[in-house]
């Protein structure tokens, strides 16, 4: 029972950008950038040391301004990339750049974890990814499951593949594709495929979500008025490639087959407010997560539409000499979609929800009063699944 | 003892007692004595009983004179003298009426001698009379004898010479009778010769007679069935027909089927004329409606000779009326029928149950061909008379088409009389349950769009006065048909328009009602059938019509929330509203109404279960629920929308020192007034918490610079944490969580707060997106003051307002980048100014 208790950590500022440290898979750690417009930003890197219960967190200066959008390398535990807001006389300008982590600030943290905010180190610029043609930048998505070599960025109406070269040190851009149309269009966020050899991208902009080959650049799908409202995120699932998770204004969370786009696979209408982010596990793509603006946490169990719709096949075989009437009520029960759990610890608006990348019954969750939270999955699901 | 006799002689005169005596004396007188009398009268013994046997004058004597007086025996003198006197006028009466009676015997007896006498010479004579009769007789009969031999004889000749002329006059009797075609004769007298000339076929002459006879009587079966065959021929001559074939020993079951067979193709001709008058398929159908005629004509004897005549067939009327149609199937096809049935039964079954031909199991036979026969046949006047059915689309007047069943199910009962066996009534009842269903079902679709077609009329109702909703003065141009044309003089107020949506809804069902009620009343024939007693009511009507259309209400306002909810609003939200209203409505009442109604007109007999009323009511509430809900979604996306575009639009950091309050907010707060009014015709005001008498003197206290002083204050402070401390300080202050999109109550102001509440959460997101300069916080400040100012009179609770719009100034103050506050009285002067 103590072990789901929640786990809460406060930051100093407001904050709204989360991401868990990709390419760490023994060590429960995510990463948050703060917002803060008079102050020095900063991100944390937040330790979970599951055994314990305890949060060990390191501060890294981040002195470019608000972050917006945060992105963890999967090659390199050390290097990310942020989308920040810088204010220039009087203007305020969205940047991206890529940054390397101090190599000691691991060590550093452990030698005084009580002032790390007196004297915190500073990242460590390895480039910017601005081309001032193509506007300001709303996300930066890592190619998935690669070499680290290569992000997107998106940026106004454009969406940028940048080659990472020289260890990082040097970006180029190496193909772009615009969204033309009437007005001002934006990018409100994507989501790198990692299926098809990693040769897609998803996009959103205002209510229509948009499938990219990264081949081409051009667009294979588009999903007109997915949400009634603006688009906030994507997801892919996992495992099932053609799958698309996507949530909105309209405080819906759809799931979507790109393969039919004229209706959502299906939809949860369980939050009360915008749904500002929705995340599959990378493992259970059954679990998925959303938060939203009424400061909840929404857990669910989309059975139905996920790679395992009848439960762990094999199992049924290994646990059959047992009690099987039990087992069958049991094998047969979990096809029903539903709410897992509703996490309330949240009192502002949730922006941002991540799984951890090296446990995959375990999740934080920012507000924007600063407020991290990092939950499990419930025993007693993670047993259903597994077993 | 002298007492005793005084009384005697006292009552002597008339008495009974008196008479007796006198008879015992009288026999006494003839020696007549009764035996054991004597014994039984001691005294009688006693010699002074005077009466008495033993009487002893003298010892009487010397007693009186011993024992009484002289005047004693005086007395008993004149009494002695009395009696003596007395008996001797008795002795006299009785001597004169023997005497009578004696001489008539003597009379009597000489009288009847002298007859006896006559008598007895007339039977002499009569003996001899007779003696001489009897001699004649004997003597007549000994002489014709003989004559009286050969007569017998003679006659006994002639009967049987008249039979062999018969018989040689049978075959040129018979060519008569057949060119006469007076075949009966002929077969009677065929018949009367029949046996004989089989019997007698030996004889080389017999022989040739019964061969001719046999060749004109077949030659005569030859004619009757080729008469039989001809067809032309009227019923009754058929069943002349028959009946004589039958008696010259044709196979019965070749009969059989021949009748029916001729029955069939006149009954196909009815059939012919029935389907002629089935409106023909449309050109799309055609190919698929002669397949259909191919396959109905298949069981017919000869299909290829229908199918093409049946195509042919010109559509000379097709728009006889259903009644119209099921009359002439009545009195052609079921009557022809019945005829059929009947002749056919009294032929071969009646007939044959009391003739020789019982033997041979015809009447079996030919029952189970009669009952193939009516089956088939019935089955494909069943299949158009389906037909005809089905294309009673219009649900105009119900009346006709029950009165056609009632007279089609009326008409098959005649079936059922005559063939107590045959499904065929079932059938038909079968047909009349479906054609009922249909009906119901018909009826169904026609509320739905009767509902849908208000709908749109009050759609359009919404639309065209929509212009003028401020003007107040609406001309009523939404032309409304139908139920509600009512509203057309008077403004297209929402109260208004909603009373006569429901008015004319309810209207419909009624009148629904009233045609479907037909099918249960007392004069039609099916009405007593366990099916329009029992699950028609209960099923059909209030299931599948009442209860069906209420949940269809229901289910199509959900989709009304469904549908608008992706394309942003394309159901007026006043629609969703009314609707909601309408809901609410039938949940409060009008269900139970319509329930109640439905169960008293129907009587309905639950015997399967049925939707219960509360069930009804709760699918009902929980539409009016959601059209509610998502009313206050969508009016507050709209509000949305507009602060959204403005706080999205607007570069915060370069703009200049607020003057005024920004268009956008005066246009929010108008909208909001609008919708306070459009809800408050609809919906009760509901309860506030609540407030203080002065709310916008506090609103400002709220508001007041030294708190929003602290807040910005802590802005400035390094400590930062101070101000998260702040925040949650303040949630825990409204430690009520704020759900935005949440169910509302049905009432004004929880719609409003609903919407507000949306709004203005909208407004709070946005604005964290945003980075502002100074002015821009100023800006933002002079909004909510102004939206404070006004949306606190609309909500169930004003804190709530206060809370969010505190909470976007704080949010802009943490977005701006030089947040210098605005002096409260600025902003008031500058709010009050606009």
């Amino acid at each position: 029972m103590e072990d789901d208790a929640p786990v809460i950590y406060g930051l100093e500022f407001q904050a709204r950008a989360l991401t868990s440290q990709t390419a760490e898979t023994d060590a429960i750690r995510f990463l948050v950038g703060t917002q803060s417009l008079k102050f020095d930003n900063q991100i944390h890197i937040i330790d979970f040391d599951d055994e314990n219960n305890i949060i060990n967190k390191n501060v890294l200066l981040h002195q470019a301004g608000e972050i917006w959008h945060i992105g963890a390398s999967p090659a390199d535990k050390a290097v990310l990339t942020t989308c920040y807001n810088k204010t220039s006389d009087s203007r305020v300008v969205s940047c991206a750049a890529v940054w390397r982590m101090p190599t000691d600030w691991d060590t550093g943290s452990h030698e005084s974890p009580d002032d790390t905010a007196h004297n915190p180190q500073t990242l460590e610029l390895l480039c910017h990814l601005d081309d001032s043609a193509h506007g300001n930048a709303a996300c930066v998505l890592w190619e998935p499951m690669g070499d680290g070599k290569h992000v997107i960025s998106l940026a106004d109406n454009h969406a940028l593949v940048w080659d990472l070269q020289e260890s990082s040190t040097q970006a180029k851009v190496s193909s772009t594709a615009t969204l033309e149309g009437k007005g001002q269009l934006k990018f409100i966020s994507g989501k790198w495929s990692p299926h098809h050899n990693c040769s897609q991208l998803a996009t959103a902009n205002d209510t229509a979500i948009r499938g990219w080959d990264l081949r081409t650049m051009s667009q294979i799908y588009c999903i007109e008025n997915a949400h009634g409202q603006l688009v906030r995120d994507l997801d892919f699932n996992p495992n099932r490639q053609y799958y698309l998770a996507s949530c909105g204004d309209d405080c819906k969370v759809k799931f979507w087959d790109v393969r039919n786009v004229q209706e959502p696979v299906k939809t949860l209408e369980e939050h009360s407010h915008w749904v500002w982010s929705v995340r599959y596990n990378h493992s259970h793509d059954q679990l998925v997560l959303t938060a939203s603006s009424d400061s909840r946490l929404i857990l669910s169990n989309m059975v139905s539409i996920s790679s395992e719709p009848f439960g762990h096949l094999v199992d049924d075989d290994e646990l059959s000499d047992g009690d099987d009437n039990h087992q069958d009520d049991k094998s047969k029960e979990p096809l029903k979609d539903s709410v897992v759990s509703t996490y309330e610890e949240h009192e502002d608006s949730v922006y941002a929800a991540e799984w951890s990348s090296a446990d995959p019954w375990l999740f934080a969750s920012l507000s924007y009063d600063g407020r991290l939270v990092i939950n499990r999955v419930p025993r007693a699901l993670k047993y259903r699944i597994l077993l | 003892m002298e007492s005793n006799m005084d009384d005697e002689m006292v009552s002597g005169d008339g008495g009974p007692g008196r008479r007796r005596r006198v008879h015992g004396l009288l026999k006494m007188y003839y020696g007549l004595n009764e035996e054991g009398k004597d014994s039984q009268e001691p005294e009688s013994l006693d010699p002074c009983d005077i009466n008495g046997p033993h009487f002893d004058p003298e010892h009487y004597l010397n007693k009186l004179r011993r024992e009484c007086s002289l005047a004693e025996l005086m007395d008993q003198e004149t009494l002695m003298v009395k009696q003596i006197r007395s008996l001797d006028s008795d002795m006299q009466t009785l001597v004169y009426e023997n005497y009578n009676k004696f001489i008539s015997a003597t009379d009597t007896i000489r009288k009847m001698k002298n007859d006896f006498k006559k008598m007895e010479d007339e039977m002499d004579c009569l003996s001899a009379n007779m003696a001489a009769i009897t001699e004649f007789s004997a003597s007549i009969s000994g002489t014709l004898q003989d004559q009286h031999a050969q007569i017998t004889k003679l006659s006994g000749v002639h009967t049987l010479l008249r039979k062999l002329q018969f018989l040689f006059e049978l075959p040129a009797r018979l060519n008569k009778c057949l060119e006469l075609q007076a075949y009966a004769q002929a077969v009677s007298s065929h018949r009367r010769a029949r046996c004989v000339l089989q019997q007698y076929s030996h004889l080389p002459s017999f022989k040739g007679i019964q061969d001719d006879c046999h060749a004109i009587m077949d030659k005569l079966a030859q004619e009757l069935r080729q008469k039989f065959r001809d067809g032309g021929t009227s019923a009754k001559d058929l069943s002349q027909c028959v009946e004589l074939l039958l008696q010259l020993d044709e196979p019965a079951e070749e009969l059989c089927d021949k009748f029916l067979s001729h029955a069939r193709s006149r009954l196909e001709s009815d059939l012919q004329g029935l389907e002629a008058e089935i409106r023909p398929y449309p050109v799309s159908a055609v190919k698929d409606a002669s397949a259909h005629r191919l396959s109905t004509t298949a069981g017919a004897t000869s299909p290829t000779h229908n199918s093409p005549r049946t195509s042919a067939l010109p559509s000379p009327s097709s728009n006889t009326d259903i009644l119209e149609f099921i009359d002439r199937g009545c009195n052609e096809f079921v009557s022809s029928l019945c005829l059929v049935i009947t002749s056919y039964q009294e032929l071969f079954i009646n007939h044959a149950q009391t003739g020789e031909l019982a033997s041979k199991n015809i009447p079996q036979m030919a029952n189970g061909k009669l009952h193939a026969f009516v089956d088939d046949l019935a089955a494909r006047y069943f299949s158009l008379v389906e037909r005809r059915i089905q294309e009673e689309k219009g649900v105009g007047d119900n009346s006709l088409l029950v009165r056609a069943l009632d007279r089609f199910h009326r008409r098959l009962q005649a079936v059922a009389k005559l063939l107590p066996g045959s499904a065929v009534p079932n059938k038909g009842t079968e047909i009349v349950v479906r054609a009922a269903t249909e009906r119901v079902k018909q009826y169904l679709s026609a509320l739905q769009s009767f509902y849908m077609d208000s709908l749109t009329d009050v759609r359009q109702a919404l639309a065209t006065p929509r212009l003028s909703v401020a003007g107040a003065s609406g001309t009523g141009g939404g032309a409304l048909h139908g139920g509600l044309a009512s509203g057309r003089d008077a403004p297209n107020s929402l109260p208004e328009l909603l009373s006569s949506l429901s008015a004319s809804i309810l209207n419909q069902i009624k009148s629904v009602l009233a045609s479907v009620h037909l099918f249960t009343a007392k004069d039609i024939t099916f009405s007593n059938k366990p099916y329009f007693k029992g699950e028609f009511c209960s099923q059909g009507v209030r299931e599948s019509l009442v209860v069906n259309f209420i949940k269809f209400v229901c289910q199509s306002s959900r989709q009304f929330c469904e549908s608008a909810g992706d394309k942003g609003g394309s159901t007026p939200p006043a629609l969703l509203l009314l609707l909601s209203r309408l809901c609410l409505d039938y949940e409060t009442s009008t269900i139970s109404y319509i329930l109640t109604l439905t169960d008293e007109q129907f009587l309905v007999q639950h015997h399967s279960p049925v939707t219960p009323v509360t069930t009804l009511c709760a699918e009902a509430r929980e539409a009016a629920q959601k059209l509610l809900n998502h009313y206050v979604k969508v009016q507050g996306l709209i509000i949305s929308q507009m602060l959204r575009k403005s706080v999205e639009t607007r570069d915060w950091v370069n703009t200049i020192e607020p003057r005024n309050v920004r268009a956008v907010m005066k246009r929010v707060v108008e909208d909001t007034t609008s919708i306070d009014v459009q809800v408050g015709l609809l919906y009760e005001e509901g309860v506030r918490k609540a407030h203080s008498s002065d709310s916008s003197k506090r609103t400002f206290s709220v508001y007041s610079s030294s708190r929003q002083q602290a807040r910005y204050a802590a802005s400035y402070t390094p400590s930062a944490p101070m101000d998260t401390n702040l925040l949650s300080n303040i949630h825990k202050l409204f430690s009520e969580r704020i759900d935005i999109f949440s169910s509302v109550e049905f009432n004004k102001v929880s719609v409003m707060t609903g919407i507000i509440k949306i709004s203005l959460k909208t407004f709070l997101e946005c604005v964290r997106l945003r980075t502002f300069g100074r002015y821009g916080l100023q800006q933002i400040q002079v909004d909510c003051h102004y939206l404070q100012m006004y949306l606190w009179r609309f909500v169930s609770d004003e804190n709530l307002v206060h809370f969010l719009l505190d909470e976007i100034v704080g949010s802009s103050a943490h977005r701006c980048l030089d947040p210098a506050p605005m002096e409260q009285s600025v902003i008031e002067v500058i709010c009050e100014r606009g």
